[in-house]
């Protein structure tokens, strides 16, 4: 019976909080004079959800995808909807049976973004480290806003796919090859050889892919003129693909229906319904905070703590970059304008 | 601030189990006051409501008392009052309100006791009970049945409502398709959520039941309590396993 114990736990706990699952074990070995309570309890649960457990554990994970997860944005600041994002993608795709999502990647924009309101970059690294504290998977990276200029979304994602393959390689490339994109392809066409009808994806089983998560105001935003060159959309969804997160009876299945190119890859996107309303955007927690209002329980509280104690929110912040033109449609904007006169 | 009305915030309901949702309730109800200019909100109270009341998939109330102490371990001025759940039977909220605001006028009278001197001051500001609820309850007060006329009206006279706003609900037509919340209107304060965020504790049991996360949806020591205690693993069973606990 005791020996049973164990396997009982984990099966159960790596049926139900998969997530977990490390810290439920601590639990049960730290207890002590509790433990036989917690052992009793899982048994009988166990029982009870066997059918479900095996529906639910796909026979072969070496099969499976490993996925990382990146998120793009200001985090201007980071919010509980930031958050739940990543977990909604998360339990979707390891759903699927096909994938393992392994990280997540928080990637706040650098400061040459120019956006209105946008506060310096570390102390949104800073808002977005205290927000993952509590996480055992999602960490935030500052390559993207350590930049000097800013960098579009589909060279973010180039960066961490590479440096997921130079991580997993043994002998880690010295020179930069990945830096142009005419490199780039080359290399992953030289890595491809049973996978012709999608040439530029890196093969190799053992590199984690890393997929865009975004919310569907992201994919709407595809459609704004200058805001998005046409070939980096094309990369983002086959290359890399893209999970987005959609509120109930969203538009977004019919704006990749709209979309040729959204339309081509959609094998690609992967469609995540959000079922509670879940609308803490960044604009309205600055609003609250520039009119006194509470934003408890929609930012992490250590993250509420850090905006009061360094006043970061306020009409002055709300200023920055007022009148200036976002990075990406000052660029596209001028190469559109040179393409035009060089034709 | 001198001269505003003390008034105390008291939300009831099921708390199974108690969500950022709710506490946001009790965030946005005191904004609202606040900007009143007329009263100051001194405290916030959460009743889970008893076993008896027989809902569905509800866990005992020792568990749900336990999870809502958690969630406002970080809070300065709500607290979680288990008096409702202790009672034998289940009651009608007014009786709670009523229990609340006896309490709270003999907390006054001690206060006061000691030093006559301060009555005059005192007594000009005497706290006020507030049911504090979404729209959702407002729209119950229609349900045949489910609530007395008589209670609806003490509720809304005697102590009156903060109701806060969510999406799908029209507070104002609820109002106004009532004689007796029409008549006592000014009773009634509307409070608006700028931030829609329906996490119902609905969603969030389905959620657990199933495996998936619930994490930012509610405070994370109540995910860890909900964890300990294997709570809301069966929601479909209707008896509610975590009772077991």
């Amino acid at each position: 019976m005791l020996r049973a114990i164990p396997t009982a736990c984990h099966s159960f706990f790596s049926c139900f909080f998969q997530s977990h699952l490390n810290y439920c074990l601590l639990v049960l070995l730290c207890r002590g004079s509790n433990t036989s309570y917690v052992l009793d309890n899982n048994i009988g649960i166990r029982g009870l959800h066997l059918d479900q457990q095996l529906q639910l554990l796909p026979m072969d994970s070496s099969k499976k995808t490993e996925v990382v997860l990146l998120a793009c944005g200001s985090f201007n600041p980071i919010t509980n909807m930031h958050l739940r994002l990543f977990e909604l993608a998360k339990d979707y795709l390891n759903a699927t049976g096909e994938y393992k999502v392994i990280k997540g990647i928080i990637s706040p924009v650098g400061d040459a973004y120019k956006k209105k309101g946008l506060i310096p970059a570390h102390h949104r690294i800073i808002m977005a480290e205290l927000a993952t504290k509590n996480s055992h998977w999602v960490e935030v990276d500052t390559w993207e806003s350590l930049q000097k200029e800013w960098v579009e979304t589909v060279k973010v994602l180039r960066h961490h796919q590479e440096k997921l393959a130079t991580g997993s390689r043994s002998h880690p490339q010295s020179s930069p090859v990945l830096e142009r994109p005419g490199r780039k392809r080359k290399w992953a066409d030289q890595k491809q050889d049973s996978s012709p009808q999608k040439p530029q994806e890196p093969k190799p089983t053992g590199v984690p892919r890393v997929k865009l998560l975004c919310g569907a105001d992201l994919l709407e935003s595809f459609s704004v003129p200058n805001l998005w060159k046409m070939e980096d959309i094309t990369q983002i969804v086959a290359n890399f693909g893209l999970i987005c997160v959609t509120r109930a009876g969203s538009d977004a299945q019919k704006f990749i229906y709209e979309s040729d190119v959204l339309w081509r890859h959609q094998s690609n996107i992967h469609l995540v319904t959000e079922w509670i309303t879940n609308d803490i955007s960044s604009t309205k927690i600055r609003r609250a905070l520039r009119r006194g209002q509470s934003i408890r329980y929609l930012v992490p509280d250590l993250v509420q703590e850090y905006i009061e104690e360094h006043d970061l929110y306020n009409s002055e912040s709300e200023d920055r970059n007022a009148g200036v033109t976002l990075a990406p449609l000052q660029r596209n904007t001028s190469e559109a304008k040179h393409n035009h006169s060089t034709r | 601030m001198k001269n505003r009305i003390p008034v105390v915030l008291l939300a009831c309901g099921s708390f199974n189990p108690i969500t950022n949702m709710h506490l946001r309730l009790f965030e946005v109800a005191r904004d609202h006051l606040h900007q009143t200019g007329k009263y100051q909100v001194i405290e916030g109270i959460i009743s889970p409501v008893n076993d008896s009341y027989g809902k569905k998939d509800l866990v005992a109330s020792h568990h749900r008392v336990a999870m809502a102490r958690l969630a406002l371990q970080t809070s300065d001025w709500i607290r979680v009052d288990p008096w409702e759940s202790e009672q034998a039977q289940w009651m009608e909220t007014v009786k709670v309100l009523r229990h609340h605001h006896g309490e709270l006028l003999r907390s006054v009278a001690q206060m006061d006791g000691p030093d006559p001197s301060k009555i005059p001051s005192a007594s000009a500001a005497l706290p006020e009970l507030k049911l504090l609820c979404g729209a959702d309850v407002l729209k119950t007060f229609h349900t045949p049945n489910l609530w007395k006329d008589s209670h609806i009206q003490e509720i809304v006279e005697k102590f009156g409502l903060v109701c806060v706003n969510r999406s799908g609900h029209d507070p104002k037509r609820y109002i106004l398709d009532s004689p007796i919340l029409q008549q006592f209107q000014h009773n009634i304060h509307l409070a608006r959520e700028p931030v829609l965020n329906e996490i119902s504790a609905t969603y969030v049991r389905k959620a657990l039941s199933q495996g998936q996360s619930v994490k930012y949806l509610l405070p994370e020591a109540v995910i860890t309590y909900i964890r300990d205690q294997g709570l809301y693993i069966n929601d479909s069973s209707g008896k509610g396993k975590g009772k077991t606990g």
